[in-house]
Order: C-alpha cells, then structure tokens, then sequence
C-alpha cells in the first residue's frame, strides 16, 4: 500500500465523482434558457429524490429480526410530527436523533 | 460577496448537516486509519473527493489493492445518482455565475436536499446563500474526517445512532418539498419506486434503476403533472 498507489486511487475516484456531478452541465447547460424538460424535471424530481434518499437511509434495517425496525419508523414519525406541529426544522432533527440514539443506546440493545 | 451575512444566513440551515457529517466523516476517519492507510490521506480525499460512500469504498479498494480502472467504474455506479442532481439544478444555478464550479465539485446528498428545499433568506443573493451552504458543509465533514482518523478510537462519547440526523433531515426536507406544486405526487413516486426496486434489486443495487423508474415515469406523467404546476393552489 504505496502512498503514489493511494493518490492514484484518489485521484482517479475523484476525477470521477467530479464527472458525474458535471456531466448534466457540461450536456445541457448552454447558456440561455435551459430546455423546457431540463426545467421541468427539476422541479418534480427534488420531492421524488427526497423520499427515495429516506428509503436508500433505511436500507439496511432488518423488519423481520432485531428491533424490527420500530426505532427507525418511530423516529421519522417524531421527527414529521414534530415538524408538522413546530415548524421548527432543528427541533425536528435534533429531537428525533436524540430520541433514536437514546432507544438504540439503552432501549433496543 | 458578503461573506458575513451569507454564513452567517446558511450556518442554521446546515447544523443537521454539521451533526451528520461530523458522526460520518469520524467514521471514515476511523475505518482510514484501522486499515492501516497513513491518516494524512483523511483530509487529502475529503478535499478532492468530498462523497461519503465514495470515501468508504476508496478505503475498501485501496485495502484490497483493486485497480485503478475497478476504481473508476465501481465510483461512476456509486455515483450514478448525481447525474439526476445536476440535471434538476441547471435551471436553478444559471444565474450564480463563477460560483458554479465550486457548486458542482460539492454537490453531496446533503447539499443537493438542502439547496432544493431551502430558498435563501430575503436580501441574501441565491449565489452567495447556496456557495456559504456548501462551503459550511463540506468543512464540517472534512474536519469529522480528521476528528475520526486522529482520535476517534479515544473518543468515550458513544456516538451510535448520531447519523439519524441525516434520516430525519430528508424527512424535513420531504415534508417541505410535499407542499410545493404536485410535490406529493412525485414524493409517492419517489418513495414507491424506491421501495419497489429495494425489494427486487436489494441494498445495495436500488438506486439507479430506482432513479431511472423515477425519472421515467415523471417524464411520462409530464403532461398531467406540468399542468398542476402552473394551477395555483
């Protein structure tokens, strides 16, 4: 495990997650107006991305053994019922961790 | 720019993801210095590669002597996701001016749910508010990343379940995106698709067949869905 083998690494992964941030503007963003469902699909695909990323969270909790999952679910409905109620987005997040680490700590062990 | 009233705009907004990071980028800092790789190399590819799943799978290759061609294709799969991000953002940065480069190089997760949900306070320039949010964000996970390869096997803290942060901040998020124009309708989308892949493809393949079912269907229910867009509520 040379240090040149690790730069080659980084710097190869680097480039390419560089890329993949930058392909979408480097194809479609000319200047001027972008196109009718470039501009489209930016403001349908943020909600969708957003569920999906709970999901892509949640992918390693086992429903069926372990706590069943019932920390993490409990902690979302918190964490939306808080916001729902509040309004306030730090009360929501910080409330719910709290809540989750104190049942993951000490509850669910 | 004015740097001041800029940070001092974007901090609240991004202290979920100054929790989260923090927890996460400890823990690439600790998976970095127990494979055995000098720990100097924690901030090098917080900097130049700055994407938490890519750091844990560059530490997993690099202990595991894969090639430089395995790394680039298994980090364009990882990454294949950012391709929706920046497809659903040219609209929004086209008046940010030099600021884009800067933008696009830290488009994580986090930054792409906060700069979608999170319009800048009033007198705050767009540019300005979203360059302090990613600047802010991406120094909190580089200094997690030194914190977790220097010290954090000292740490008597048990910080177990702290990246539950990062789960009830997309749930805020959603939760704002739902109340914008047919926000709902994509977010059941979203969260059908994604469910749907996960069973069929499982954990650790769902995510760009989830992205392309998304997109597609979004792009195919376009007619209907372009119409609520522009009936106000």
């Amino acid at each position: 495990m040379s240090n040149s083998y690790i730069l080659g690494i980084t710097v190869v992964m680097s480039a390419v997650t560089l890329l993949t941030r930058a392909l979408p503007f480097l194809l479609f963003d000319r200047g001027g107006e972008p196109p009718k469902w470039v501009r489209y699909l930016g403001a349908v695909l943020p909600p969708a991305i957003m569920a999906l990323l709970i999901v892509y969270c949640l992918r390693n909790v086992s429903f069926t053994g372990g706590s069943h999952g019932i920390p993490e679910l409990a902690c979302i409905a918190l964490a939306a019922l808080l916001h729902l109620k509040k309004g306030n987005v730090l009360l929501s997040i910080f409330g719910a961790t709290v809540v989750y680490m104190v049942l993951v700590q000490a509850v669910f062990v | 720019m004015k740097w001041k009233k800029s940070l001092r705009a974007a901090f609240p907004v991004t202290l979920p993801v100054l929790a989260g990071y923090l927890a996460l980028g400890m823990a690439f800092g600790l998976l970095l210095s127990s494979a055995g790789i000098p720990i100097f190399w924690a901030p090098i590819m917080s900097v130049l590669m700055y994407a938490g799943s890519g750091q844990f799978l560059a530490v997993t290759l690099i202990a595991g002597g894969a090639t430089l061609v395995q790394a680039a294709v298994l980090t364009a799969v990882l990454h294949f996701r950012h391709l929706f991000y920046g497809l659903s953002l040219i609209d929004q940065f086209h008046g940010v001016g030099k600021r884009k480069f800067f933008l696009i190089y830290g488009l994580t997760d986090e930054t792409y749910a906060l700069l979608t949900s999170t319009p800048p306070p009033p007198g705050v320039p767009e540019g300005d508010f979203y360059l302090a949010v990613s600047l802010l964000n991406h120094l909190y996970w580089i200094v997690g990343g030194v914190i977790g390869s220097t010290m954090g096997a000292l740490l008597a803290f048990d910080t177990t379940g702290v990246d539950f942060a990062m789960t009830a901040l997309f749930v805020v998020l959603l939760i704002e995106q739902v109340k914008k124009p047919a926000g709902g309708t994509c977010a059941v989308i979203g969260g059908a698709c994604a469910l749907l892949a996960l069973a069929l493809a499982g954990a650790d393949r769902f995510l760009i067949p989830a992205l392309i079912a998304i997109t597609a269907i979004l792009l195919i229910l376009r007619p209907r869905l372009e119409q609520r867009e522009v009936t106000p509520p």
